[in-house]
């Protein structure tokens, strides 16, 4: 039997807004993956520390406060420092398209906006992870 | 209503039933086979005088201005004066967030609305390391009373109304506004606005909170006995409904929960020794303007209903203002889509309108990039001017509760209050709204009303327009406000500044006073006055009160 996935669902920085993360992260439970969720103000640090803790196969980064620029490439960056680059990660919230473009650019594998139905979220990662 | 009438009536309507509305819906279904509206109670077909029981009217709806209040609290309502046009602005620095100000006050808005910075509403100071990326973003950074002096420069504390959403730090903010006051030559007495300062709702869905619920209720009570003395025309608090309906509650939650907690910080202002008529009067609430007009509509009339006898029966109040509830609104800022994001405006337009017919006393009206940014001037003046339209354009500021009496606006009005009082009851029996809060009851309820409603739009049961139908392919690329990523380190520089020119030993002395107040007892605004007056910042005072009070750590519960 195949392993469950596992997935990191983390709220970074000091933004309280969890109503999105706490979704995501039920939604891919019901679509049969592991889900841990953090909790509130988390640092680039502690996210890239439960990731390789937790031995996650997925990071997913919830940001709407405007701070994703400052608190994702550093969870990229340090992911692949300790030599765990392949874990997937994506991001999801307030994140405009230009700043999106960029994440992609760095290593981020998605960006949801706004609106993204749940499903599209599971299905984008049993797609990337098969 | 007379019984003959109403037995006529009855025939009537059931005949009409039988004999016309089933023979049209066997040819032509209804589109669903049964109507419902966001909190789950359903709609019935037709709604006449047999739902509402005249007999009952003083009771139940009585008159504007009068006991229980559902037609509004002031007899003349819009007739006499709009509601304040309350924009929420900030971001960057105070510099920025005053030019705002400046622009929205010559565009016809008529009150402030501070939107403070995470760093700022967490109580940390702009060169805090978890700070990188936040200072300015979601708000103004204020660090030291410099800043609010700026925030508030040329702008006349004696003629505008200051709201500001700040809640764990709200004694030190307002304790900075009432020394910014006192400089332009203004005494506190003087003083118009509001500032959130609620914790127990940060604790449930907003996340910024600093202190256990214990200190934190203190400092909520001893702001009321402050204000009570010094303030008599500010609001203490703003009871929000507001963030607890963003994280996915229903209409229903939105009130029965800001209600229940009203009630612990009433109950908790009698255990610290105040009178019930000393406080109450400057209780106010803050709600939100979802989409579902008419239960939007009849969610405003029940919540003043519930306040007034909540107020009434189980304080004991005295003086008509304890009993009434006043509120401000703003449009739901999750309901914004980034799909088609110029839909917004008319989201935003029916929302307020919901409000202003449910009888806010204010109103923010969201931007239309508001999924995409924080809001441009161009989306912002839109969005005021949705309001002028409203007051001006439309005539349904000309009559008091213009909806009042309609069969379903008032049957709807009943059913949600009565589902309210069933929450009211079960946070009771918990031993209310603290212990339904640390049990994780509350955010519980409302995960399960926003994973149920995610649902519903992915299946297509809720249409969001622009979402999941009439979609659009194109894609667009709007002119988004940028916050100058400079500003950190201009608001730095300041900083440290600030305590290059103040004087050590003033700062160290007042911090010492505030320890001792926090540590033994005793009010704590006016230690947090001295301190502020000498620019201690604000995350060295949050940093004394962090030591003595200790800081909350949020259980996981999912």
């Amino acid at each position: 039997m195949t392993k469950r996935i596992r997935v990191l669902i983390a709220k970074a920085g000091l933004d309280g807004h969890d109503r999105g993360a706490k979704v995501v992260a039920q939604a891919l439970r019901d679509a049969g993956m592991e889900v841990i969720y953090t909790g509130l103000r988390q640092t680039p640090e502690q996210i890239v520390e439960a990731a390789i803790e937790e031995d996650v196969q997925v990071v997913g980064i919830s940001s709407l406060s405007g701070a994703h620029m400052y608190l994702i490439p550093p969870v990229v960056e340090m992911l692949k420092e300790r030599g765990a680059g392949d874990i997937l990660v994506i991001a999801g919230g307030i994140i405009p398209n230009e700043d999106a473009d960029y994440l992609k650019q760095i290593g981020v594998s998605e960006v949801f906006g706004p609106g993204t139905a749940t499903s599209s979220i599971a299905k984008y990662i049993y797609d990337h992870l098969e | 209503m007379v019984t003959d009438a109403k037995s006529r009536l009855e025939d009537e309507l059931s005949k009409w039933e039988d004999e016309i509305v089933g023979r049209v819906t066997k040819k032509a279904p209804e589109r669903k086979s049964q109507f419902v509206t966001d909190s789950g109670v359903t709609i019935k077909r037709l709604y006449t005088p047999l739902d509402h029981a005249v007999e009952e009217y003083e009771q139940r709806e009585g008159f504007p201005g009068r006991y229980p209040f559902t037609r509004g609290i002031q007899p003349t309502m819009y007739r006499s004066r709009f509601w304040t046009m309350r924009q929420y602005a900030g971001f960057g620095t105070a510099e920025a967030t005053n030019e705002r100000f400046r622009y929205l006050l010559e565009q016809g808005q008529t009150g402030l609305s501070v939107a403070f910075d995470l760093p700022t509403q967490i109580g940390y100071d702009s060169d805090f390391a978890l700070a990188r990326g936040e200072v300015g973003k979601v708000g103004v950074a204020i660090d030291t009373l410099a800043d609010m002096e700026t925030l508030f420069s040329g702008i006349p504390l004696d003629k505008v109304s200051t709201s500001m959403t700040i809640n764990a730090p709200a004694a030190i903010i307002l304790a900075m506004y009432i020394a910014v006051a006192e400089k332009q030559g203004v005494v506190p007495g003087q003083l118009r606005g509001t500032i959130q300062n609620d914790i127990l709702k940060e604790y449930v869905a907003r996340g910024t909170y600093i202190f256990p619920p214990a200190p934190s209720m203190r400092l909520i009570t001893d702001i009321f006995a402050y204000c009570s003395q010094n303030l008599p025309h500010w609001n203490t608090i703003s009871i929000s409904g507001y963030h607890i309906r963003e994280a996915g509650a229903t209409a229903v939650q939105e009130i029965a929960f800001t209600m229940a907690n009203g009630i612990a910080y009433v109950k908790a202002a009698l255990q610290a020794g105040l009178a019930i008529d000393d406080f109450a009067p400057r209780l106010s609430f803050f709600f939100n303007a979802h989409n579902n007009f008419f239960e939007e509509v009849a969610k405003f009339r029940a919540a003043r209903r519930i306040w007034a006898r909540i107020m009434k029966e189980r304080f004991g109040a005295q003086d008509q203002r304890s009993l009434m509830l006043r509120f401000h609104t703003q449009t739901a800022g999750c309901t914004l889509t980034a799909q088609q994001p110029q839909v917004n405006i008319i989201r935003v337009a029916f929302q307020a309108l919901a409000a202003v017919l449910g009888g806010t006393q204010s109103l923010h009206t969201n931007s239309w990039d508001e999924a995409l940014a924080l809001p441009s001037e161009e989306a912002v003046t839109i969005a005021l001017r949705t309001q002028q339209v409203i007051a001006h354009e439309l005539g349904v500021a000309d009559t008091v509760d213009p909806l009042g009496g309609s069969y379903f606006i008032e049957k709807l009005t009943d059913e949600i209050e009565a589902r309210a009082w069933e929450y009211l009851k079960r946070i009771d029996e918990m031993g209310g709204a603290v212990a339904a809060i640390e049990s994780g009851y509350m955010q519980k309820e409302i995960h399960e009303s926003a994973y149920r409603y995610q649902k519903e739009v992915e299946e297509g049961e809720k249409v969001v327009v622009g979402v999941n139908k009439y979609q659009s392919a194109e894609e667009h690329r709007y002119r988004l406000l940028k916050v100058d990523p400079e500003v950190v380190n201009r608001q730095i520089q300041k900083l440290e500044q600030i305590k290059e020119n103040r004087s050590a030993t003033e700062v160290s002395n007042a911090l010492a006073e505030l320890r001792e107040v926090a540590h033994f007892g005793g009010n704590l605004m006016p230690p947090i006055l001295r301190a502020v007056k000498a620019y201690a910042t604000l995350g060295e005072i949050c940093g004394v009160l962090r030591d003595v009070f200790g800081e909350y750590r949020a259980k996981s519960l999912f």
